[in-house]
């Protein structure tokens, strides 16, 4: 504790004239000891990633530190040149970003980028090198390590990329990792190893770990000290487990109470008229092929059936790659499936002809993942919730009413028809997605991945929005999402999907409490703070 | 910030916009400046710039005004510019639109048929065109439009294909438009920056070919135009340089002036891709 490997005293970023606020980050303090991992968490704009991104000189065009100092090995690394800060990047302070997909150079060999961070700061010879990257390759445990470092970045999962880029930050055994919520984009199960790889390495080599997230389970998961910001100043901070237990900033507790807790629901009960039944489906894609080369098939859905009573939420989870997001997009008929049925209130959606379709298209809507992609930059949100009414038929003026109270219901006020996307918030232009699909008196909502770009607040409050109006209206929704604990929160049922294979299908309590299928026991037990949700809010019913 | 903040930031696109300002008014008022137009001889020849009073730049080989050429010229070159670059967008934004938002088959035929033209050097096509069609005012645009539509629909088909993949699509198509109705109201209009763009330095090609094409004596032979002077001129550079040289300079500017305005409309269109830098 006397002697911390970096501190940093009072500092400020300063944002552009006419930013939403003076500072990125206001007058922050804190201390980091060796092998320890400090968590940063906070939501989008909380400013949780521009003290790394100081630490590391790599602040964006026109964001500058304004005060405060950051000594590290007794020196202000603010204030030095640039080829000063250049010997300390990667040497020191190594850093891994979130983005496995595309942090790497996509046309070079994994080894050659590893070597690279050697020859950058002139060491060892260039057999030496190889050497170095080879043990590297091991030691964040790559499979088969000889044969990655002659692979292409595009060879490897993201799970993979994320272990490569781990071993390039290592290279130089750096007294500093900084982290940028490097298991964001993964998988839970790969979220899960990539976290323990953190945890192993930093016993092995003793270093120290800024870890920046949103996710308050992964800080349970990894944290020995927490930080908690908004608006760029730090409103609480402490050790993992007072953070997380006993939490003294409303801020704080607000984010923790806006965590879906493993806590189960409990289920409605099931009428039999279905809203959707799904009969022996199947999807296979072929990509490449050509002359003399066989296609590659991938079975995105196989022989899949299920059902979803009216007014149930069916959730259906899985890795990405399951095939869970064609399933939905096979049932709006986005995409066409090989064979089997889709029937949705006696009409079989697969086999309609194109103009059959669209007359029966409003029959099932959809809610997007992104919901920046979601909403047509060009067009007033009017427009965007009567363009599929009117086509469908109601006159004009009613199709305009209904968008006005639409607006209402789920919590944007009428006035909001008349402004553009971009005047929106996310969870905002969200909610617009889910007016844009009730607009159309759907008898069932698919929403694919629809909380998925939302902050943890945010997410809470769009998943009450999904819980009061399906109390209200009846709805019948399925469900798409890779987070279990989202998914507990607001479906009935749940189905597991993998490899185009539904696994399992069940009740929330029983899969939860009773996974029978070993892939089902395995995401489960890959849920970052799994434990520490049990403590704070035991799965009961 | 606004369209035109952003624009405005670029100075050489406003230093654009002014020159092509400047050569439109000319283009305009050429009527009022020369009444008698191009062609009348009002002098002898080979009269240096500001030897005789009201002949500022002088006269050409047959005793002509070559400023009331250059701004009669202005007209023409303005003219063959706009109206074929329209023309090129009328023919490369459908056929591109359609190959790329429909694809399979449609998508091959139309861009074999594309590339059908794109093998064939332009400039060579434009004077073959021409040649067969005799030369006039009608044939030299149309030739120039021929040769200019491949890569508007190229790009428009790319672009298309990029926006289809969008999540509102997806959105419009689960509400029910039909396919022409997303194309032509939800694709369409989230394509128009780059397309703008394109045709600002469209014009500027068309300018440049339809000199080119003067300059070899296939122009309109009832029309004074830039390239026509430069062509007329070119066996005197060594006597009478004045001659090539301000029509010359008047292209120069004038697709100068276009350029610049294409990359300022650029940054202002799409500002997250202009170059970083620039405060």
């Amino acid at each position: 504790m006397t002697n911390p490997v970096l501190s940093i005293e009072h500092l400020s970023i300063k944002l552009p004239d006419g930013a939403d606020r003076q500072f990125a980050v206001d007058d922050c303090s804190y201390t980091l000891d060796k092998g320890e991992i400090l968590c940063v968490v906070g939501e989008s704009g909380s400013g949780k990633s521009m003290t790394a991104n100081a630490l590391m000189g790599l602040l964006p065009e026109g964001v500058s530190v304004g005060a405060g100092r950051a000594v590290f090995e007794g020196k202000d690394i603010l204030r030095q040149s640039e080829a000063e800060s250049q010997n300390l990047r990667g040497a020191k302070i190594a850093m891994i970003f979130q983005e496995p997909m595309t942090a790497l150079n996509p046309l070079m060999r994994i080894g050659d980028q590893i070597s690279e961070v050697f020859e950058a700061h002139k060491r060892h010879t260039p057999s030496e090198r190889r050497k170095r990257a080879l043990d590297l390759v091991r030691e964040v445990d790559l499979p088969d390590p000889e044969k990655i470092i002659r692979a292409y970045p595009f060879q490897l999962s993201g799970g993979q990329r994320q272990r490569a880029m781990i071993a390039m930050a290592l290279a130089l055994e750096p007294q500093i990792l900084i982290a940028d919520e490097p298991t964001t984009a993964l998988d839970v199960t790969t979220q899960a190893q990539i976290l323990k790889l953190i945890l192993d390495l930093r016993k092995k080599r003793d270093m120290a770990v800024i870890f920046i997230t949103h996710d308050f389970g992964v800080v349970a998961e990894i944290a020995d000290k927490v930080l908690v910001m908004r608006y760029g100043k730090i409103v609480e901070r402490g050790t993992a487990d007072a953070v997380l237990k006993n939490p003294q900033h409303d801020y704080t507790k607000h984010l923790l109470a806006a965590i879906p807790s493993g806590l189960v629901p409990q289920n409605a009960e099931v009428q039999n008229s279905p809203a959707l039944e799904v009969k022996a489906l199947n999807k296979v894609f072929r990509t490449g092929g050509g002359f003399m080369k066989p296609h590659r098939e991938v079975c995105a859905i196989d022989n899949i059936s299920l059902s979803i009573a009216k007014g149930e939420v069916l959730g259906l989870v899985g890795e990405s790659g399951s095939g869970k997001s064609t399933l939905g997009r096979a049932v709006v008929r986005l995409v066409t499936p090989d064979s089997g049925q889709i029937l949705v209130g006696g009409i079989d959606m697969a086999a309609l002809s194109e103009s059959e379709l669209r007359r029966a298209r409003y029959k099932v809507q959809m809610v997007f993942q992104d919901p920046y992609a979601s909403l047509n930059p060009r067009h007033k949100i009017l427009r965007a919730l009567t363009d599929g009414p009117i086509a469908k038929g109601v006159a004009k003026e009613q199709a305009r009413s209904r968008a006005r109270e639409l607006m209402e219901i789920v919590g944007l006020g009428s006035d909001a028809v008349d402004r553009f996307p971009h005047e929106f918030s996310g969870g905002q232009r969200q909610r617009i997605g889910i007016a844009r699909a009730l607009a159309m008196d759907p008898d069932l909502i698919i929403a694919d991945e629809a909380v998925s770009a939302l902050d943890v607040s945010i997410q809470a409050q769009v998943l009450d929005l999904l819980r009061e109006l399906r109390s209200q209206l009846n709805l019948s929704i399925l469900f798409i999402t890779h987070d279990l604990r989202v998914a507990a929160q607001l479906c009935d049922r749940i189905a597991v999907m993998q490899k185009g294979n539904l696994v399992e299908i069940g009740p929330v309590s029983d899969v939860f409490l009773n996974p029978q299928n070993d892939y089902t026991q395995r995401l489960l037990a890959a849920v970052p703070g799994g434990g520490w949700d049990l403590a704070k809010a035991p799965l009961s019913l | 910030m606004s369209f035109w903040k952003r624009f405005a930031r670029n100075r050489g696109a406003v230093l654009g916009l002014v020159l092509l300002l400047a050569v439109i008014v000319i283009a305009l008022i050429a009527p009022m400046l020369y009444p008698r137009g191009p062609w009348p001889m009002v002098q002898r020849p080979f009269l240096a710039p500001y030897t005789v009073d009201g002949l500022p730049l002088g006269t050409d080989t047959l005793g002509r005004n070559v400023a009331a050429g250059l701004v009669y010229g202005a007209q023409v070159s303005l003219l063959v510019g706009l109206i074929s670059t329209v023309m090129a967008l009328l023919i490369g934004v459908p056929l591109g639109a359609a190959a790329g938002f429909y694809g399979g088959w449609l998508d091959e035929g139309a861009m074999r048929f594309t590339e059908f033209f794109q093998t064939i050097p332009n400039f060579a096509l434009a004077i073959v065109l021409v040649a067969i069609l005799e030369p006039s005012l009608t044939s030299i645009t149309l030739s120039i439009a021929i040769v200019s539509w491949p890569p508007v629909a190229r790009l428009v088909r790319a672009e298309v294909m990029s926006v289809s993949k969008r999540e509102y699509v997806d959105a419009a198509r689960l509400a029910g438009l039909s396919n022409l109705r997303i194309l032509v109201g939800q694709v369409l209009p989230n394509t128009v920056s780059p397309i703008i763009v394109m045709a600002s330095l469209m014009v500027a090609t068309a300018i440049l070919l339809e000199s080119s094409l003067s300059f070899l004596g296939l122009g309109d032979p009832n029309i004074m135009s830039w390239g026509y002077q430069i062509g007329a001129a070119r066996t005197v550079i060594r006597s009478a340089w004045w001659l090539s040289f301000f029509p010359g300079l008047a292209i120069v500017l004038t697709v100068l002036a276009l350029n610049l305005i294409g990359e300022g409309l650029n940054d202002a269109l799409n500002p997250h891709l202009s170059r970083k830098g620039r405060t």
